[in-house]
């Protein structure tokens, strides 16, 4: 807690994925049109050791995926709202925590509106125009000790969260494309 | 199974995507990816569907009154190689003749292939988008070409990247 009584971002800076204690298995990634992805995601226990062990499953099985930033467990088939974000390598982040791990994660305040193109590890052959806020505050607590956070971050950070928590959500980038002509097929290029 | 490449265009109006996709449906044509959109009041749907013949969409198209349909059989998709880099043109200016002429023939220049293009002349000002797929290391020389057609146009251009990012 911070000295105002607010759950604070302290907690993530010291947050590393050793602290879970397990290994992480890496899962396969469930693509659309897969049941999973659309339906919400249960709120979760974080102390519960199955969630402490999908936390770290997450982890692994993101840093397995090239270029992969987040992923949200109903994108390993579960239907829970935990999610990993890790932007540290992106160009376009500005505010970093680094690697981490959410559970019931809330945005709760949301500005700075703007467009982006984003596509996702469940959706591989599309991309699409999706506005997001370039600043946002989300309230969550960590896996395995449970303790509450709230993060303020900004650009790349932010939007991968609306990302994950739409995931969490049942949602894709899909539900929130700018308009007929914002989805675009995407070509394998490297 | 067939695949064929379908172009149905007419007056706008409610009900017109409802009544060629029910016509479609109606003789198991499977509509796969297509575009729909209004021009100037007339209303210009293309489409891919795969399952019957040319002639038993033809004739279920005969009867929707007022609209101009073409049907033809095509070959499946070929395993194209990688695009290429993505990048978005955008050009507006007074209209004139020869604009898309030029732009695209300055992209096909560099080998530049375009994917999607949309045009829009509302009063005397002209719109062109196109999302195109660049060779790796053209995109400089493009932008400087499409700057010199441009000048010659008089209209303004530019050329970015169409960034996306997987989540
Ligand atoms: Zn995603």
């Amino acid at each position: 807690m911070s000295p105002d009584g607010l759950p604070s971002s302290d907690a993530l800076a010291d947050w590393k994925p050793d602290v879970l204690g397990v290994e992480g298995r890496v899962l396969p990634v469930v693509t659309a049109p897969a049941e999973v992805l659309s339906r919400v995601g249960a709120e979760v226990d974080p102390a519960d050791p199955e969630i402490v062990q999908l936390a770290a499953d997450l982890v692994a099985t993101m840093r397995v995926s090239p270029g992969c930033v987040g992923l949200a467990a109903p994108q390993v088939g579960v239907g829970a709202q935990v999610f990993v974000v890790d932007v540290t390598q992106h160009p376009k982040t500005a505010t970093s925590h680094g690697t981490f791990v959410l559970c019931n994660a809330r945005v709760v305040e949301a500005s700075r509106w703007r467009p982006g193109r984003e596509g996702c590890m469940s959706v591989p052959d599309l991309t699409g125009d999706v506005k997001r806020a370039g600043r946002v505050v989300v309230e969550a607590v960590l896996p395995g000790t449970g303790e509450a956070v709230r993060l303020t971050t900004d650009a790349f950070e932010a939007r991968a969260l609306q990302h994950e928590i739409d995931h969490c959500a049942g949602k894709l980038f899909l539900d929130r494309v700018a308009g007929a002509h914002a989805v675009y097929q995407r070509k394998v290029y490297l | 199974m067939n695949e064929l490449a379908i172009t149905v265009i007419g007056p706008d109006r409610t009900g017109i995507v409802a009544d060629v996709s029910e016509a479609l449906a109606g003789v198991g044509a499977n509509l796969s990816d297509s575009t729909m959109t209004r021009l100037r009041g007339h209303f210009a749907m293309t489409l891919i569907c795969t399952g019957p013949s040319a002639a038993d969409v033809e004739k279920a198209l005969e009867p929707l009154s007022g609209l101009l349909a073409t049907v033809r059989a095509v070959e499946p998709e070929s395993e194209a190689g990688a695009g290429g880099e993505p990048y978005l043109v955008s050009v507006h200016g007074a209209d004139r003749l020869g604009i898309v002429a030029a732009v695209t023939r300055v992209v096909a220049d560099v080998g530049g292939n375009i994917t999607d293009l949309t045009t829009r002349l509302t009063g005397p000002l002209y719109v062109l988008i196109a999302e195109v797929e660049l060779p790796a290391d053209s995109a400089e020389d493009l932008a400087v070409r499409l700057a010199e057609a441009a000048d010659e146009l008089g209209v303004e251009v530019t050329l970015r990247r169409a960034e996306s990012d997987v989540l």
